[in-house]
């Protein structure tokens, strides 16, 4: 009963260093017009805060949907298919093409034809194929593939582009249109309160299809249910910053080395707060303390990448 | 006789159809060549300045890619292996970003070494990584690798921001073949002396690669065959690298494709295996230099997509006993 | 009552049940025996709709069971398997509580604790209900499944290989524990099994399957002959008598 509470001090731990770490990103080494500087700051804390809870929960739930702790979205390749996505739509509509001026409506489009490739390509995936290494390296090409092909249609765009390949080697974290910001605000505490409520269901489906199906739930439906919200969380964090890899995979991976008790109305806060951390407060280091503003995500893509590494050489399965 | 041709002409059919797309390599381009006016001092200067290196260096590097990719398959007796899924690529690509900050006046054939040094101690300490692997399937080799190599990558990018160069790293690695000029490509011609020295090698590799007993049983230096078998992979990908930059999946398609033809027999396979990578190559390089005609779409985006797609193909509809 | 009519399977054109009919009426135990690949573990899987038979249907007092609602099947029948690896850290407890999901939908009232803990006392769990499973020996972590599936109160129980990794001592308290199951508290169980000693020492019926096809379906007395169980088993089996009760010998 002790670990129960130690579970919860360490919530209220970690929101007191979110805390910390957003004042310090807001106020710290501020020059210059106030009036200036902290409206940027303030909408900048707003979209990575956004992106470091989605990515923490939508991988938690893929790990809960999936029944290991390997597979993640981004590295199964959703958020280069949500790149392509876009890609193709500029593509084919025109990059003059401005959506009838709705950020809202051609995020909607983006996301739903996001939605239908996820639920035919991965559906089928996760139900028929058991093995584990097939399924990730599946995943790695896809996303491979994915990527590959936006570059492609990228510079068949501006062929006299030189540095396209850029956007593909990291995110980078530039202001996004505050619209976007709160339209993704919005959509993310939807998500947020539908993934609260059926916090007991994905207790269930932690235990593996056989023991759901037997408690009475309907397992593909659940599966159906569980990568919509994925999809769309990461069509909110790749459509805000870009791809980053791995931050979902430490979020989940640390939410599940600190929670005591393995059930999701602890990991969901624990996995949101962990992804808010590791940006707020690694970008407060970095820019602050070793002067490199722009290196976050790649410093985040080597340290996931460096303990996926570790994680996938120590268990065969997990 | 009819045995000869039997056997001989399905390879001199294809031997032909090299030629014909080297033929087409060497015609297409943004100043038209042809018979007429290949005897103009112009047309001869931009086709012995540009237009030949280029084809050669599409086929130097697409054979000799295809045929690391098959020496690392047998080292490591996994077909999934190669040097863009095993981190050699990748610590080529860092070593090309060292030995620009540390010393960028070396000379040529010092920075190749230096490179190609770099991508054998990444390749070293992948194969490290494997042999400490507690549970080895098939598909966790190459998962590491590709993971291993996604590692590096970060760090080369991390260094390149941090120094301001990652517009010059983006453009060194994307396997671009349009800035391959006379005096720019020939180092890859140690790259043709070590394919070669494959084709005089390769069973041994062979039995390296059934395992460290059965090979020293039959009387072959276990760790010095394997390290030169590291070393001539590193040396590919060191120049290669250097040269045009990453060329994803070359090693890992060309020679399943060739093994899903013609089974398994490495010696008999290696100078198809030389053959479809040349041939793929300059089949991906015309394409990407017709699509957009007069601008180009570099090599490695093309080979990207086009290895994704079989490595893919080969992932979910394979039979079985390949994976 | 269950009902199994006509019910045939097959894996890439390999028969695994064929042209099934059997009927499991109320209360007891039934084990379900065979050899390696005799259809055992598909027949349960298909009576509990993991898994969708080619042909034919399973009935359920009398009702076709797939026009039943998961969520109402969960409340009479439930099914334990051999493949329940956890990735997560549960207590005992929360695992048990699990069990009534399909009544209170994780939010638990004091008649689902009530539960809990008659199913923790019956198995023995009391003392362990804190500790996280993946600290638990084997034998324990089976026995806190066992108690998630009691705790579901179903009428039914079908448990595939419930001895799998158990110990002698462990597997005997485990079968007396499901003896007592289907007397006290009056349910029906239905559980696969390698053993035929153990199968005939506790169920009130045998049912032998051979590569897809029902071979018998009755008491244990009749089925324990060295005629019939060399049939079912293909291999040369003698049968011994024991305190009374009859003893297959197979060992050599």
């Amino acid at each position: 009963m002790k670990l129960f509470k130690q579970d919860y001090h360490r919530i209220a731990g970690l929101s007191a260093l979110m805390l910390i770490s957003a004042l310090l990103f807001l106020f710290m080494d501020i020059q210059g017009s106030l009036s200036y500087a902290l409206p940027r700051r303030f909408w900048m804390l707003m979209t990575i805060m956004i992106v470091g809870i989605s990515s923490g929960i939508a991988t938690l739930l893929f790990h809960t949907i999936t029944h290991n702790r390997i597979l993640t979205p981004a590295v199964m390749g959703f958020e280069s298919l949500y790149i392509l996505i876009k890609t193709a739509l500029v593509f084919w509509l025109g990059s003059s093409f401005n959506w009838f001026g709705s950020t809202i409506l051609k995020f909607a489009v983006e996301s739903s034809i996001m939605l239908g490739f996820v639920l035919m390509l991965y559906r089928g995936l996760f139900q028929k194929t058991e093995d584990l290494h097939r399924l990730l390296l599946i995943g790695i090409i896809f996303g491979v593939l994915f990527a590959s092909i936006s570059t492609l249609l990228q510079r068949i765009l501006e062929p006299a582009e030189f540095d396209i390949l850029q956007g593909r080697l990291f995110a980078k974290l530039t202001l996004p249109d505050p619209s976007l910001i709160l339209l993704c605000l919005g959509l993310m505490s939807v998500l947020i309160g539908i993934t609260w409520r059926q916090r007991y269901l994905f207790d269930v489906i932690a235990l593996g299809r056989t023991q759901a199906l037997s408690l009475g739930i309907d397992h593909s439906k659940a599966v159906t249910k569980i990568l919509i919200l994925v999809s769309v969380f990461v069509a909110i964090s790749t459509a805000l910053i870009g791809p980053l890899t791995f931050l979902g995979f430490l979020a989940a991976t640390l939410a599940y080395q600190l929670t005591h008790n393995h059930k999701h109305y602890l990991l969901i806060p624990m996995a949101g707060l962990l992804g808010c951390i590791f940006l707020v407060a690694g970008q407060v280091i970095l820019e602050h303390l070793m002067g490199m503003a722009g290196a976050l995500t790649i410093v985040i893509e080597f340290i996931g990448g460096i303990l996926f590494l570790t994680l996938l050489m120590k268990k065969g399965r997990l | 006789m009819q045995y000869l041709i039997r056997e001989k002409m399905p390879f001199l059919l294809s031997c032909i159809a090299l030629l014909l797309l080297a033929c087409g390599s060497l015609a297409v381009g943004s100043y038209s060549i042809g018979f007429d006016n290949l005897t103009t001092s112009k047309g001869l200067d931009l086709f012995e300045v540009s237009r030949l290196p280029r084809t050669l260096a599409l086929i130097l590097c697409g054979a000799s890619l295809s045929v690391s990719g098959l020496i690392m398959q047998m080292l490591t007796q996994n077909h999934f292996v190669e040097p863009s899924t095993a981190g050699s690529m990748q610590s080529a690509a860092l070593g090309m970003l060292g030995i620009t900050l540390l010393w960028p006046e070396a000379p040529i054939l010092f920075k190749m070494g230096f490179i190609s040094l770099a991508s054998l101690a990444g390749t070293l300490v992948f194969l490290s990584i494997l042999s400490r692997l507690s549970l080895k399937t098939a598909l966790i080799v190459p998962l590491i690798g590709i993971m291993f190599g996604a590692v590096i990558s970060a760090l080369t990018t991390f260094i390149a921001i941090h120094f301001d160069l990652l517009q010059s790293l983006s453009a060194w690695t994307s396997g671009d073949f349009s800035g391959v000029l006379k005096g720019r490509y020939e180092t890859l011609w140690i790259v043709a002396v070590v394919t070669v020295f494959a084709f005089i090698v390769a069973d041994r590799f062979t039995l390296v690669g059934m395992g460290k007993s059965f090979a020293t049983n039959l009387g072959v230096n276990y760790k010095r065959t394997m390290f030169i078998g590291v070393l001539m992979v590193a040396i590919v990908s060191g120049i290669v690298v250097a040269t045009v930059g990453i060329l994803p999946f070359l090693g890992l398609i060309v020679p399943n494709i060739i093994r899903r033809l013609r089974g398994d027999n490495v010696r008999h396979n290696l100078p198809w295996i030389a053959l479809l990578g040349a041939g793929l190559v300059l089949l991906c390089d015309l394409i990407g230099r017709l699509i957009l005609y007069p601008f180009e779409l570099p090599l490695g985006t093309i080979l990207g997509v086009i290895g994704a797609a079989i490595f893919l193909y080969v992932l979910i509809r394979g039979p079985s006993e390949v994976i | 009552m269950i009902e199994v009519q006509n019910l045939s399977k097959s894996y890439q054109g390999n028969n695994v049940l064929e042209n099934i009919n059997v009927k499991f009426e109320r209360g007891g135990i039934t084990a379900i025996v065979g050899g390696n690949g005799a259809g055992k573990s598909t027949l349960l899987s298909i009576i509990s709709q993991l898994e969708e038979a080619d042909t034919g249907h399973v009935l359920f007092d009398g009702q076709n069971i797939g026009s039943i609602s998961r969520e109402l099947l969960a409340k009479h029948l439930s099914i334990l398997r051999q493949d329940n690896h956890l990735v997560g850290r549960l207590t005992v407890r929360d695992l048990v509580s699990f069990g009534r999901y399909p009544y209170s939908k994780g939010r638990l009232t004091q008649e689902d604790q009530n539960h809990v803990d008659t199913a923790l006392r019956f198995l023995d769990l009391e003392s362990l209900q804190h500790r996280y499973l993946d600290a638990l020996s084997g034998g324990q972590r089976q026995r806190a499944f066992v108690a998630m599936v009691m705790c579901q109160d179903t009428d039914y129980v079908l448990l595939d290989e419930p001895l799998n990794n158990l110990d002698m001592k462990h597997s005997v308290a485990m079968m007396k524990m499901i003896r007592r199951l289907a007397d006290e508290q009056n349910r029906t169980v239905l559980i696969v099994i390698h053993d035929i000693n153990f199968a005939a020492a506790y169920a009130d019926r045998i049912l032998a399957l051979k590569q897809g096809k029902l071979i018998c379906h009755d008491c244990p007395k009749t089925i324990m002959n060295s005629e019939t169980l060399e049939l079912i088993f293909d291999t040369p089996v003698k049968v011994e008598e024991h305190d009374g009760r009859p003893l297959a010998v197979y060992y050599r």
